[in-house]
């Protein structure tokens, strides 16, 4: 078990990202289910993502893909079964010797963890970009105000908006947004990155940049990315691992390479020949 | 029916006394029916069933009797075992009351609208709740709901002739005592003169207000 070398003392969490060894498994599902009313989408599901490692879902649509990640985020909750971050149960807290439902200071701790970009980006309409960024390192992790404005713009920098800072998000466009989301999921430190479909809701024209963006942080960081994309191209630039779902289930993973040229699954090859 | 102006200007000093009471009825009123409401409207979204259920059931009470029902209540019943107040002190609470029922409705379709990847994006962030209300919900809520809060300052300043049953002179109950006296009529003309004046305005106001804020 990973959890002995994670001490967590309030105010440092962003500290573990750094210390923590890559090549240790950072996240676990066992054997989660999740239905709604009588569909069942995930079926006692089992996998795990080792850290720093970048891992691509893919699936025909209603496979449980995106459950997966809304899992994670704790936007959804397991009907059965646990996942478990960094060593720690997600849905479940230590109370004693007892395994308890776990309590909201529990889940937050935890979720510091984890970051998110959505699929309909989500940003903040009714604040100025650079407060996109800020809100949460400063309300959450209690960073002072000046540090987290320093630290989101060269976040902005990373993801080419510095000259838009002061915009509402309004006022920028789709794949601008997004890479502002990305920025604001970043600016947490997370150790962990889930990216839903992060492109689909961009008109074609604006996907590489943001695309782009994410190639650059998969191959400049050691972040964690658990990755939900039709982008097959993107899906093989940064995979060290692709899952191909179906019904609930991982039905084939491997390397992008043998996924995406020879895969030993019937299915899988169906859908590959039908989205490549 | 012969209009004597020599009476409208016998009135005047007495009508702005009653315009003073309106407006401080309508300003506090108003300001009591925004706080207020979204009191309810937040209450009545909270988890603790012993939080929503009797906020929800004391408010339809009150959105189901009329305010003049309210208003001789809070006057002559309250100060029977309560704090007994003056006819303006009682008649802005009874408005502000009475409203509030009506604003935490406008306040809860506001929040409701929300988009619900607000929530998430919140969640994701481990934004805590009070801070995702304060920063991220009401403000896009409060936002979008500004001309439907202001229809009802409108159907307030309409109402405020009520509280003169208590004894809240505004302008309505200056005219009446005003005629009453004088054996005249011109007062009622004034008044109702004076109403489309604040009124209808208040009204484009608001319209323009509308089209800005759906841009």
């Amino acid at each position: 078990m990973p959890s002995e070398n994670t001490p967590s003392p309030a105010g440092t969490p962003a500290e573990s990202t750094e210390t923590r060894a890559a090549g240790a498994e950072l996240i676990r599902f066992e054997r989660v289910s999740k239905r709604f009313g009588d569909n069942v989408v995930l079926d006692n599901l089992e996998f795990s993502v080792d850290a720093g490692k970048h891992v691509t879902l893919i699936g025909p649509s209603g496979s449980g893909k995106t459950t997966i990640l809304r899992l994670l985020m704790t936007l959804l909750k397991p009907d059965e079964g646990e996942i478990v971050v960094d060593g720690d149960h997600l849905f479940h807290e230590r109370r004693g010797d007892k395994l308890v439902p776990a309590g909201e200071r529990h889940v937050r701790e935890v979720r510091k963890k984890i970051g998110m970009v959505f699929q309909q980006f989500n940003l903040f309409p009714n604040m100025r970009v650079l407060r996109n960024i800020t809100e949460a390192p400063v309300h959450v992790l209690g960073m002072p105000k000046d540090e987290a404005e320093q630290r989101a713009r060269e976040l902005l920098d990373l993801v080419g908006l510095t000259e838009h800072m002061d915009k509402y998000p309004v006022q920028l466009s789709g794949g601008q947004q997004q890479r502002v989301a990305i920025a604001r999921a970043l600016a947490m430190r997370p150790q962990v990155l889930l990216l839903d479909e992060v492109t689909s809701a961009l008109d074609p024209e604006l996907v590489a940049g943001v695309l782009d963006v994410l190639r650059d942080i998969a191959h400049t960081t050691d972040i964690t990315m658990l990755c939900v994309t039709h982008e097959m191209g993107f899906a093989r630039d940064i995979s060290d691992t692709v899952l191909m779902f179906n019904e609930g289930r991982v039905i084939e993973s491997g390397s992008p390479e043998k996924m995406f040229n020879d895969p030993d699954n019937e299915r899988t090859r169906e859908f590959l020949s039908a989205v490549l | 029916m012969n209009w004597d102006w020599s009476v409208v200007e016998d009135f005047m000093p007495s009508f702005w006394d009653g315009v003073l009471v309106t407006l401080q009825a309508l300003a506090l009123g108003s300001l009591i029916a925004f706080a207020l409401g979204l009191v309810w409207a937040m209450a009545q979204r909270s988890h603790r069933k012993w939080i929503s259920w009797p906020v929800t059931a004391v408010t339809e009470f009150i959105r189901n009797t009329p305010l003049l029902v309210q208003l001789f209540f809070l006057f002559y019943v309250v100060p029977t075992f309560g704090p007994s107040m003056s006819p303006l002190v009682t008649g802005v609470i009874g408005l502000g009351l009475h409203y509030s029922t009506y604003t935490a409705e406008v306040y809860r379709a506001g929040i409701d609208g929300v988009p619900v990847g607000q929530w998430e994006a919140a969640t994701a962030l481990s934004l805590p709740r009070r801070r995702t209300w304060t920063s991220v919900i009401l403000p896009q809520a409060i936002r979008r709901v500004i001309p439907a809060l202001g229809n009802y300052v409108v159907a307030m300043l309409k109402d405020s002739p009520m509280i003169a049953v208590i004894g809240a002179f505004e302008m309505l109950g200056e005219a009446r005592a005003f005629s009453n006296l004088t054996f005249t009529f011109e007062a009622y003309t004034v008044v109702g003169i004076a109403f489309i004046l604040i009124a209808y305005p208040a009204s484009l106001l608001l319209r323009a207000l509308e089209r800005r804020l759906a841009q």
